[in-house]
């Protein structure tokens, strides 16, 4: 009876303040919408992990964690499926990625935020986060034609002339190769270690600094035993999330790496990664156990990512505070 | 300097240790940081050089020949771009601007602080993946390479992106803005649509030409989503051409005139994304120092 009340009461009223009640009732729907879109990317991230959960469940059940360590993938005869030349040739392409790039990355962020003035330093920090913005596809076309041939296979052959008796720079020497996508990778990583740690840097307070030199320490001491330390966790950060995007980088590896099968100790051996067997082969899987290898192949780098990049974003989180701008990546 | 010291002769020695290793190591980040700019110079140069010769009106008119016949161009994938990327940003943009007022609302709120999270961490979920998500999810079920599938996994790649920026950029606008429209008695609503968007306007279209930026770069999810196709297809049923997809085709072929063609694909491709990239940097820098806040 209220109700009825309430709505004859509510016809009653003027437009204009009929108008202004649906507007403030607009105020939950709104709040609802928000919260909905909000939830929308937890749905996207749920959905991912679930998707390639079920569709890789052949593949689960045929080899169970024997997928992880197996050498043979013969989708072929045996109809075999093993991902480790693959897990193999993901470590080794991103160790060769962080040796170089972790070491140049925190290079240009201790230049970009503690060395150079704003004017050189803004200009500077745009081109090194364009080679972010550059296409995966680009880099490995660049790399098959330039990158290649006028700098790994001369690196390659030397190193294989010089060092040849360590079993990773064992010959032959081909083009494409592992160290090849290594490096690769590392110039495109380059830009997200060098932009969140830069980031981490000038979240430091300029009191520690001051505090330093106060107390006659040089800049580079200053930088060494007083930034490094403070922002240490937010260091590892911008090094595991360089690593995430190494790990899952596809287009310009499967391009540069040679795509072999092989399990090889030398660095100078053409290989595979995770994504690059997928890139290469999923349209070719012809029957559901293939295809679901090449699903699991991907549910373990989703798995393996989710994690790192968690761990990556608790520990940058830390030193630049949660109300903070965090870094983008 | 140091005169307290005891021992004057040891001391100069030690000082000088230290002032050397602080100029090598100050030196270094320097080099570093030009070491880091060369790839960038040298594939822009070498795209420039290959690409600027093959790259012709055609390009963007013809459809492809077959190889080894010279002329065509790669109308087709340039139309396939534009409809895959169209499609993500008509999906990505309404969620994320959304889910950023959520965000902006909710600064302090665990669930937001999860939202947030679960948004840098499906950042980094590589694109190959993505494009295996969209493939199991839409066409697998339908039976067929689509161009609304490409266009999906561009959607999941871009939201990340934009709600992140678009984050960023409202909270640039004052509070004072938002508390002056709810003073005069307009509904949290209101206030978010015609005072605080307005203000961000810039901020916001600059999330989504970032999103942009990366979606018209991605190959590798479309290489079993929107599949590629030869031929013009304007149908979002139908297989459909991307650019980067091209190249990726292409570049590996063993024709020079595809290879030709796939210089000048990277060279339009290189050219849209810069500037895209420069441009919304440049304007978040100009709404920054407008807005006068602390951001970098």
């Amino acid at each position: 009876m209220d109700n009825e009340f309430n709505i004859q009461e509510q016809t009653s009223l003027s437009l204009s303040t009929r108008l202004a009640l649906f507007w403030r009732h607009g105020d939950q729907l709104f709040k609802a919408i928000i919260i909905i879109a909000a939830a929308l990317i937890i749905v996207l991230g749920t959905a991912i992990g679930y998707e390639l959960w079920i569709n890789s469940e052949l593949s689960r059940k045929a080899f169970g964690l024997s997928f992880l360590f197996s050498t043979r993938w013969d989708p072929a005869i045996d109809r075999m499926f093993g991902a480790f030349p693959f897990i193999q040739g993901t470590l080794v392409t991103s160790f060769i990625a962080l040796l170089f790039a972790v070491p140049i990355g925190l290079g240009v962020a201790i230049f970009l935020a503690e060395l150079a003035p704003t004017w050189l330093s803004r200009p500077l920090g745009l081109l090194v986060e364009l080679l972010a913005a550059v296409p995966s596809v680009v880099y490995g076309f660049w790399g098959l034609f330039a990158f290649i041939p006028f700098l790994v296979r001369p690196l390659s052959e030397s190193l294989n002339q010089h060092l040849g008796f360590l079993p990773i720079f064992q010959g032959p020497v081909f083009g494409p190769s592992r160290l090849a996508a290594g490096l690769i990778l590392a110039i495109m990583i380059l830009p997200t270690i060098s932009a969140v740690s830069r980031d981490v840097f000038r979240a430091i307070p300029v009191t520690q600094r001051e505090a330093s030199l106060a107390l006659g320490a040089t800049r580079w001491e200053t930088i060494s035993q007083v930034l490094v330390p403070y922002g240490l966790s937010g260091l590892l950060g911008a090094v595991i999330l360089g690593l995430g995007r190494a790990l899952g980088e596809t287009i310009a590896v499967t391009m540069v790496i040679g795509n072999n099968l092989d399990i090889s100790s030398s660095v100078l051996h053409p290989g595979y990664t995770m994504a690059s067997i997928i890139a290469n082969e999923f349209t070719e899987a012809t029957y559901d156990l293939y295809l679901h290898a090449l699903i699991e192949v991907a549910l373990i780098l989703f798995i393996v990512t989710l994690g790192m990049n968690m761990i990556a974003r608790l520990l940058v989180w830390r030193v630049s505070g949660k109300t903070k701008h965090e870094a983008r990546a | 300097m140091n005169r307290v010291m005891i021992n004057p002769k040891v001391h100069s020695l030690h000082n000088y240790r230290r002032k050397t290793t602080n100029m090598i190591m100050l030196v270094l980040a320097g080099v570093s940081t030009v070491i880091a700019i060369v790839p960038l110079v040298w594939i822009l140069f070498y795209v420039i050089i290959k690409g600027a010769a093959a790259l012709s009106w055609d390009f963007f008119t013809k459809l492809p020949t077959p190889a080894g016949v010279p002329g065509g161009g790669l109308a087709n994938a340039v139309v396939g771009s534009v409809i895959t990327v169209g499609i993500g940003v008509i999906i990505a943009a309404p969620v994320g601007v959304l889910a950023a007022f959520y965000l902006l609302s909710s600064q302090t709120k665990p669930f937001g602080q999860v939202v947030r999270f679960a948004t840098d961490v499906i950042a980094g979920v590589p694109s190959i993946v993505m494009g295996i998500f969209a493939y199991t999810l839409i066409v697998l079920p339908q039976g067929h390479f689509s161009a609304l599938a490409g266009g999906i996994v561009l959607a999941f790649i871009m939201l990340p992106i934009i709600v992140r920026t678009t984050e960023e950029m409202l909270k640039l606008v004052p509070n004072s803005l938002r508390e002056g429209s709810l003073a005069l008695g307009a509904t949290e609503w209101r206030s978010s649509f015609s005072i605080i968007l307005p203000a961000a306007f810039n901020g916001v279209l600059t999330g989504l030409m970032l999103a942009i930026a990366r979606g018209a770069g991605e190959a590798a999810p479309m290489l079993f989503t929107a599949f590629g196709n030869p031929f013009m297809s304007v149908s979002l049923n139908e297989p459909i051409a991307t650019l980067p997809q091209t190249i990726f085709v292409y570049a590996i072929s063993p024709y020079k005139d595809w290879q030709a063609k796939a210089w000048a694909t990277a060279l339009v491709l290189i050219v849209l994304v810069f500037s895209l990239n420069i441009l919304s940097r440049v304007i978040i820098w100009w709404r920054a120092r407008q807005l006068g806040s602390g951001n970098r």
